[in-house]
């Protein structure tokens, strides 16, 4: 059996010649509408639930009673509602940042070597893409409703804000280089403006996400790590203030918006 | 009664908002930056020194005043070697180097030489269709203004520090920050120059 | 060890869609520099009779989804997707028509 490859994309890159702005959207659209069908999320979903319920560390203990911000084990509408203050750590959490405490404190486990490997790659998925896929796929239905009202929530996202203009690395980007202007692409890729709720919606809401150039899954984490990388920076720590606070920006930007589930990208 | 109108829709603006917190300074955002990032690879702390650039365009938030964007432009200016002679290179490198998008991450070999990574941001080519919209399209460039020494001088000038010509652009500064070394800014020249380049056909 | 396999097996009018998603690496030779790793068969049993059987090459792509329309079929009938791999690994899973 084989699998024809090359005749769509050329068509649509053919079609995107002929008229930019209108083609442009009916082609992004078509092409993703093309790679959710049959996409691989619901795998990394079903690992991701075999992984929060596994006994590890030196405590022997699954991730089962992990508070998320809901209670101790509840999963529904968790993902939905981060990032978030948490109380018992005195500060701003997202998921992943949330489920690393957890390893932490009931699993036992040290944190290198719980963040030994945040970002996995096609080969070897990392276990913090697996359980943010299971995770998140809990909260599809719920509406996007990050912490808003504690004061360090309200500092995170005064601190993504500014951080999203700030110019910076070796080749003077801000977010705003790339995502500032309506109707860019870089290269064949759409550039939404984030600080529009407009354009922040619908990708937060699906965000975690399988991601096709890689044949792997992508977490917030990586994602705004990946961002840096590309704006030749050094490398920001995971589940820092200023990674969570940019995933905060970002969230609270799109507030309100149905979640739809770990998605499906280029 | 102008100045009380408008502190008091500040003023309600910020009660009112459910969001207002006073917003961190530019100064506090740079520590907090330092704060949480870590040198790997090539990519050392030293990328996250703002300097006169990027400072005033981020506290301008890109639309500097323009006697203070003429004079810092004027002084990036100064900074760019023009070589003498000619400045056009071979456009079949050139070529190379605009459609490649590597060079300068950090999980790169600093050993390597970078690329220009010109087609993330523009069009040049006809024979590339896949190519961005955030920089003006560079199709029939050399055609259209010819190859005079005072072009060539400012295409390289623009590759080698885009901040010269308009201070907050968002086009890196090649040169200056050392991507991209003085013969492979000369093969671009020519990319964009060379009536026989594909650019210009 | 093989990753998760899922399937849905749904009744239309007359026929019955199935859709399975497999985790797979489907490397081919180039890919790995003459060790490939790709599944070669895949077998579809209906209430233990084969009624597809297919051979699938390194043109494939990682974790591959395969859709298969069957005549008829029945709610409650079991279908059953296993695969064969180049390496004699295996896996399989089954559902009921929904």
């Amino acid at each position: 059996m084989r699998v024809s490859g090359s005749g769509v994309p050329l068509l649509a890159v053919l079609a995107l010649a002929a008229a930019p702005s209108a083609a442009q959207d009916s082609q992004f659209a078509k092409y993703q509408k093309m790679t959710a069908e049959g996409s691989p999320v619901e795998l990394f979903e079903l690992a991701g639930e075999d992984l929060w319920k596994k006994k590890q560390g030196p405590k022997k203990a699954s991730l089962e009673k992990c508070d998320l911000g809901k209670g101790p084990g509840v999963l529904k509408g968790a993902y939905a509602a981060l990032p978030r203050y948490f109380k018992d750590v005195d500060r701003v959490m997202d998921a992943e940042t949330r489920m690393l405490h957890c390893m932490m404190t009931l699993q036992g486990r040290d944190r290198k070597e719980a963040l030994k490997r945040p970002f996995g790659n096609a080969d070897k998925p990392s276990e913090m893409e697996y359980l943010s896929a299971y995770v998140a796929g809990q909260s599809r239905g719920h509406k996007l409703n990050p912490g808003t009202s504690h004061a360090k929530e309200k500092e995170s996202y005064a601190l993504g804000k500014k951080l999203f203009y700030v110019r910076t690395g070796l080749w003077d980007f801000s977010c705003t280089s790339c995502h500032g202007v309506e109707g860019k692409r870089i290269r064949m890729s759409e550039l939404p403006v984030l600080s529009n709720p407009k354009a922040a919606r619908p990708l937060m809401a699906t965000w975690p996400a399988y991601r096709v150039s890689n044949s792997t899954f992508k977490t917030m984490q990586w994602r705004i790590n990946n961002c840096y990388r590309q704006m030749r920076t050094p490398e920001p720590n995971f589940g820092s203030e200023v990674v969570n606070a940019v995933n905060m920006f970002l969230t609270v930007t799109a507030k309100g918006e149905t979640y739809r589930g770990p998605g499906t990208k280029r | 009664m102008m100045t009380k109108w408008m502190l008091g829709a500040g003023f309600a603006a910020l009660v009112l908002s459910p969001l207002a917190v006073a917003e961190p300074t530019d100064r506090e955002v740079q520590q907090a930056m330092k704060r949480d990032f870590h040198a790997k690879g090539q990519a050392g702390m030293d990328r996250l020194e703002q300097d006169a650039v990027q400072r005033v365009c981020t506290a301008t938030n890109g639309k500097p005043p323009e006697a203070l964007a003429k004079s810092l432009e004027a002084d990036q200016f100064k900074t760019i070697p023009f070589p003498t002679g000619s400045l056009i290179g071979n456009w079949k490198n050139g070529a190379k180097i605009a459609w490649g998008g590597r060079g300068m991450q950090w999980h790169e070999d600093p050993k390597k030489p970078s690329d220009g990574g010109c087609y993330n941001c523009h069009e040049a080519s006809p024979l590339r269709p896949s190519a961005g919209t955030i920089g003006p399209s560079l199709k029939g460039f050399g055609k259209v203004r010819g190859s005079s020494p005072e072009m060539q001088k400012y295409v390289y000038g623009k590759i080698y520090n885009a901040k010269a010509y308009n201070l907050c652009s968002d086009m890196p500064r090649f040169g200056h920050t050392g991507s991209l070394t003085d013969a492979q800014i000369r093969d671009l020249v020519a990319y964009l120059l060379d009536p026989t380049s594909p650019v210009n056909k | 060890m093989a990753g998760p396999m899922k399937m849905r097996a749904t009744l239309g009018s007359g026929f019955t869609d199935v859709r399975v998603l497999m985790t797979h690496p489907m490397a081919t030779e180039q890919q790995t520099k003459g060790k490939p790793h790709f599944i070669q068969s895949i077998t579809v049993k209906v209430n233990g009779k084969t009624a597809v059987e297919s051979q699938t090459s390194q043109a494939v792509s990682r974790n591959p989804v395969f859709s298969f329309r069957l005549k008829g079929g029945a709610k409650g009938d079991k279908i059953e997707v296993s695969w064969l791999d180049n390496k004699g690994e295996t896996n399989n899973t089954e559902t009921a028509v929904a």
